[in-house]
């Protein structure tokens, strides 16, 4: 399916719809549940590039857990011998070492760990408050509407960095802390967005079908309007990761982070990037790895937004 | 929609008036003060600098005399920077980085908009793969590696334009900072007009037209161009704001004169009345710009009404 | 005995006039001042970017001259009565920028506003050797009550409470510079404005952008200002190190006061060693130990055993590589003051020292087998955080387990203030060039004892001493002996004596490192 250059055509074929018939998008005869998740699966399943991606990333977290047990050094232990040094072999250090001392590879590893479940945790936070929050603003319109988005207004403009410094005074140092201050922000953008789409979408006929047909509200909420909006909810939570990422490291500039001798790929980056120079595979060694988790998850969400779309099912 | 507008901008008074009280409390009950520094500071003179800004008062009294001076329009003197007044401070500031946003967001929706239909149009193909992947390039490289980078390349070892400085706004010292602010955007806007664009595309209405025998430019501009913008637009609101009161990664870098800075270190050096200064400014924008994007929502998609 | 010192300037000018140069076209420096100036009121600046700038807009009574030492500013000479109570100063005729003239009334105007509680000056405990001034900051007094007296148009005379050794370097600090009293009184405190402040420097305020630029021009009415060579200078505020580079590199900024950090120090050594320039600075980077009771720190023997196990020049040489010199002190070695004295191991090898760390460790109860944990704080620096990391990894074979914990500064430094640390990184860089700006700080009442609960009544008693002895020989004695008492006590770490290192341009004659880290733009001159 990936040849396939014919624009639209990867609805066409799959629906069979007649032209000009009436949209259902979550059709009431599919059956909830399992079956749903089953031909999704097999859709994503005929999606290379999704598949592949999907593979990557399971390595990716695989060698990000279990990597570091295999690794010849210690997280925190100084090769006195070796401060910033140049990937070698002979070294043992097949990702050269910081300025000290201490083994990159061993370090991009525990770093994905703090990374990848920052990045899990906190997109989830965000995912499920912002679509739930978005989707109930509005749909119900008028002045809960009103309401709700007027507190989404005061959100934005609190300082976030007083609001994380204010959390952790009162709950302690807490890497927990860290993914549910991000994802207590970034829910907002999310909210917006499926806001916008809800809009638009509850005044098609279908939604007002199902309204006129007595569907229960909270039932057109996730039965129709969430699974409708699933497109830009999808890109944006892929766009979301990276965001995640680097507020960490900047909340560890903070020292609201990850304490050393811990670490994460935003706070490896940015140590990095004064090295550009001298010591480019500072800079370059958590970057791929954080590039091609990026590049993965993208085209995931791609294949995700394809098998899961309601119109071709 | 006249009625509307003025409901909204009512409301903005008791949101931005919310916004403020928890700001303010909020910024004094986290630890670290304004003047707690490199140098410690004997009690007689830690005293006299308290009594200079009211600090000495009890937080409710302080909070009263806050509101009090804002409702006259004065947001009171720096902290850190005591020449110049707060309001100084952001009127000197802004109109800079809101140049340098202005450019930054036009270039951002010249260049992602397009790649965003054409990936959409394209979709799954060779060409699909090759824009989102530009794109994404612009998202996995964080604006602290692209912007001194940029200063590197461009200004130091190539030489072709200058590494900083402002310059009163020169073109040639805007052009490095308004790319490495629009990088980011650019992949965001054509990652979401991608996914909007083609769900749009496999919609109703757009079959119907379509089956009306409409040619496909036709098809897009006309019919699709504008609902699939939606999500763009919800994004865009809160996204400008961001962009046009500054980013303190690319002032600094490129040491440009404008208000970004003093969100982060406003904060870090607890500049109690900057801080706030920048929380109603910012907070107002925010408001202006949600209204001005939830208007936009019924041009964009006429169905859309806001019916109380 | 009365000790009169007189100083020709006149002499300096012709030292330097060797290098004068025609100047046809304007001569125009660009520098770049690390930070946006807090203020250019030289009573509420507290930076050095403050008073970068504040030095050249408002000449002192006493000035630094090129290499750093102290030399006649606007007061040509003056006097200082043999009990070291009474300073009398004798103004040169000198005219403020509008052509008034500057009289013993704009020094004493001066110090009665550095005093004023409202002011709320941030250094003014370093004139609270005059008569009255602890009270008159406190409020308690009339300003009018301070030991400064306007004897005539051209002499001032300040009285002191007692004897104090680093008096004349207080009067040398910007904030003692005469102030245009009848400018003042005409505008309020909101004064400094460009092409209007009335200034009495080699330079005047022409143009002040925040963030962008503060411009100064040659001030004509300057006494001296036939010898300054320069006709513009522009302070760009970079508070990015790495832009700083940048900009110097592309040839845009003359002089970078930015501060070359470890990472690209080696890069800049090789590429640019003609603009690198580094000297010591009287400074000293160490880490705070708290001594309170209940603290495993209040156990002496854990304190010298961290001292012992620090490897210092693995610090210097490997982490940071920019010629630091490794402490065993807290009063850095280019101090003028005589403070000598270092820790007592400082010779010892490095095996006989990590074989008495695990004794000393041993005795306390502690070792590989049972280690101690301790929390150390920093604040957020790239190099802060580099050498937190070394210092964790030399100290665990002595079964030390450290957690780090590093906050942004004001978290950091407030942490400290309140004692709430047990190992906490600090530095000290000196507003006087005199060893009790560092080791006043460690006694009962100073800011680290404070902090620390470090207390020795010896420690004070010398102290106190010192503060009134005026025979430079004897006052070093007593304050090497102070010195030796604190090392002895292992009541801090200290790890090196800080060093400058800034960008200056090969074309940029005349700019000296100097250890108060002041460089007066009237001795500089460029060349194309």
């Amino acid at each position: 399916m990936t040849t396939d250059t014919t624009p639209y055509s990867s609805d066409e074929r799959s629906t069979g719809l007649p032209a000009g018939g009436p949209n259902p998008p979550a059709a009431p005869d599919v059956k909830p549940g399992d079956s749903l998740g089953r031909e999704a699966w097999r859709r994503l399943k005929q999606n290379k590039a999704a598949m592949a991606s999907l593979v990557i990333l399971i390595v990716m977290a695989i060698i990000c857990v279990a990597g570091p047990w295999f690794m010849p050094w210690d997280l925190d232990e100084v090769d006195w011998e070796a401060f910033m040094a140049e990937p070698s072999l002979s070294s043992g250090h097949l990702l050269g070492t910081d300025a000290n001392g201490r083994d990159l590879l061993t370090r991009t590893l525990y770093g994905g760990r703090v990374s990848l479940s920052v990045a899990l945790v906190a997109t989830v936070v965000s995912l499920v408050i912002g679509v739930l929050y978005g989707a109930i603003s509005g749909y119900v319109g008028g002045r809960v509407d009103n309401a709700m988005m007027r507190f989404v207004d005061i959100m934005y403009s609190l300082p976030f960095m007083f609001l994380v410094i204010l959390l952790m005074v009162v709950f302690g140092r807490n890497i927990f802390l860290i993914y549910a201050a991000i994802g207590a922000v970034e829910w907002l953008d999310m909210a917006r967005i499926v806001r916008g789409q809800t809009l638009g979408l509850k005044r098609r006929e279908f939604i007002e079908a199902a309204h006129a047909l007595g569907v229960k509200g909270s039932t057109i909420v996730t039965r129709h309007l969430i699974p409708n909006a699933l497109g830009p909810v999808i890109v944006y939570v892929t766009l979301t990761v990276p965001k995640v990422i680097l507020l960490e490291s900047f909340l560890s500039f903070l020292g609201l982070g990850v304490q050393e001798p811990l670490t994460s790929w935003g706070v490896l980056i940015s140590e990095g990037k004064d090295m550009m120079e001298t010591a480019p595979w500072m800079l370059l060694v958590p970057s791929l790895f954080l590039a091609v988790t990026l590049f993965c998850l993208n085209f995931l969400g791609d294949g995700l937004r394809d098998a899961l779309d309601p119109k071709t099912r | 929609m006249l009625s509307y507008t003025l409901k909204r901008l009512a409301l903005a008074i008791p949101t931005l008036l919310i916004v403020i009280t928890i700001s303010f409390f909020l910024m004094r009950v986290a630890p670290g003060g304004p003047f707690d520094g490199e140098r410690q500071l004997p009690p007689e003179i830690e005293a006299n600098l308290k009594a200079a800004y009211h600090l000495d008062e009890p937080l409710p009294m302080q909070y009263l005399r806050y509101m009090g001076n804002l409702l006259q329009g004065d947001f009171g003197p720096s902290f850190k920077y005591k020449d110049f007044s707060v309001t100084e401070l952001i009127v000197q500031g802004f109109p800079v980085s809101l140049e340098l946003g202005f450019w930054a967001i036009l270039l951002a929706l010249a260049i992602g908009l397009p790649l965003g239909v054409i990936a959409a149009l394209k979709r799954n193909s060779s060409i699909d793969y090759l824009v989102m992947s530009i794109a994404l390039g612009g998202i996995a490289v964080p604006n602290f590696v692209i912007a001194p980078l940029l200063a590197l390349v461009f200004g130091v070892l190539l030489a072709w334009l200058p590494a900083g400085g402002w310059n009163g706004g020169a073109w040639q010292n805007m052009l490095l900072p308004v790319i490495a602010l629009s990088i980011q955007q650019i992949a965001y806007i054509a990652r979401m007009m991608r996914a909007s664009m083609i769900e749009i595309l496999s919609s109703h209405f757009i079959r119907t037209a379509r089956a009306k025998g409409l040619s496909e430019s036709e098809v897009i501009w006309r019919h699709a161009m504008r609902p699939a913008m939606l999500p763009v637009v919800s994004y865009l609101g809160p996204a400008i704001a961001g962009i046009i009161t500054g980013s303190v990664v690319i002032e600094q870098i490129f040491g440009i004169p404008g208000i970004g800075r003093y969100f982060v270190q406003g904060a870090l050096n607890r500049d109690y009345t900057l801080v706030m200064g920048t929380v109603v400014f910012y907070g107002a924008l925010i408001v202006l710009l949600n209204l001005i994007v939830d208007l936009l929502y019924s041009v964009l998609d006429p169905q859309i009404r806001y019916d109380d | 005995m009365k000790l009169n010192r007189l100083f020709s300037s006149t002499l300096l000018s012709l030292a330097l006039g060797a290098t004068m140069l025609s100047t046809a076209q304007a001569a125009t420096l660009r520098i770049n001042n690390a930070a946006e100036p807090g203020s250019l009121d030289p009573h509420k600046g507290r930076n050095m970017w403050d008073s970068r700038i504040q030095r050249e807009l408002f000449d002192r009574l006493v000035d630094y001259g090129p290499d750093g030492r102290l030399v006649p500013g606007l007061a040509s000479s003056w006097d200082i009565s043999e009990d070291g109570m009474t300073y009398t100063f004798h103004l040169r005729d000198a005219q403020w920028s509008d052509g008034t003239p500057i009289t013993a009334h704009d020094a004493a105007f001066s110090l009665h506003r550095l005093l004023r509680p409202e002011i709320a000056n941030q250094n003014a405990n370093l004139y609270y050797a005059i008569v009255n001034a602890p009270a008159v900051n406190a409020g308690r007094a009339a300003p009018e009550t301070l030991g400064v007296h306007v004897l005539d148009d051209r002499t001032l005379e300040i009285t002191l409470n007692q004897p104090t050794a680093y008096f004349l370097q207080s009067m040398a600090m910007s904030e003692a510079a005469p102030l245009p009293e009848h400018y003042l009184k005409a505008q309020g405190d909101n004064w400094i404005k460009p092409d209007q402040t009335v200034v009495s420097g080699p330079f005047r305020l022409t143009q002040w952008q925040p963030q962008a630029q503060v411009v100064l021009e040659k001030n004509p009415r300057f006494y001296d200002a036939d010898a300054v060579k320069l006709d513009e200078v522009i302070f760009y505020p970079i508070d990015d190190d790495n832009g700083a580079l940048n900009r110097f590199r592309a040839g845009s900024i003359d002089i970078s006061y930015s501060g070359v950090a470890s990472a690209r120090y080696e890069w800049v050594k090789e590429n640019l060693p003609d603009a690198l320039r580094s000297g010591p600075l009287v400074g000293e980077y160490f880490y705070m130990f708290s001594l309170r009771d209940g603290t495993p720190l209040a156990d002496k023997r854990i304190r010298e055993a961290l001292n012992l196990a620090t490897r210092r020049e693995v610090i210097t040489e490997q982490i940071l590589g920019m010629g630091q010199q490794p402490s065993y002190w807290l009063v850095p070695r280019v101090t003028s003051g005589g403070a000598k004295g270092k820790m007592a191991f400082a010779d010892e090898d490095m095996t006989a020292r990590m074989t008495r760390a695990r004794q000393l460790m041993k005795d306390a109860g502690y070792g590989p087998g049972n280690p101690l944990t301790l929390t150390l704080r920093y604040n957020t620096s790239e190099d802060h955080k580099k050498i937190a990391v070394a210092l964790a990894a030399m100290w665990k074979p002595l079964g030390v387990n450290v957690q780090m914990l590093n906050s942004e500064a004001a978290v950091h430094y407030a942490a400290i203030d309140q004692g709430d640390f047990e190992i906490a990184r600090y530095g000290m860089i000196a507003t006087v060039n005199d060893p009790f700006d560092f080791l006043g700080a460690y006694t009962t009442d100073g800011s680290a004892g404070n902090s620390t609960g470090y207390h020795n009544a010896d420690y004070d008693a010398l102290i106190e001493r010192s503060t009134h002895e005026l025979d430079p020989d004897k006052r070093a004695a007593l304050i090497t002996q102070a010195q030796q008492l604190l090392l002895d006590d292992y009541a801090l770490l200290p790890l090196y004596d800080y060093v400058t290192n800034y960008l200056v341009s090969p074309k940029v004659k005349g700019w000296q490192s100097t250890p108060m880290d002041v460089h007066p733009l009237r001795y500089i001159s460029i060349e194309e």
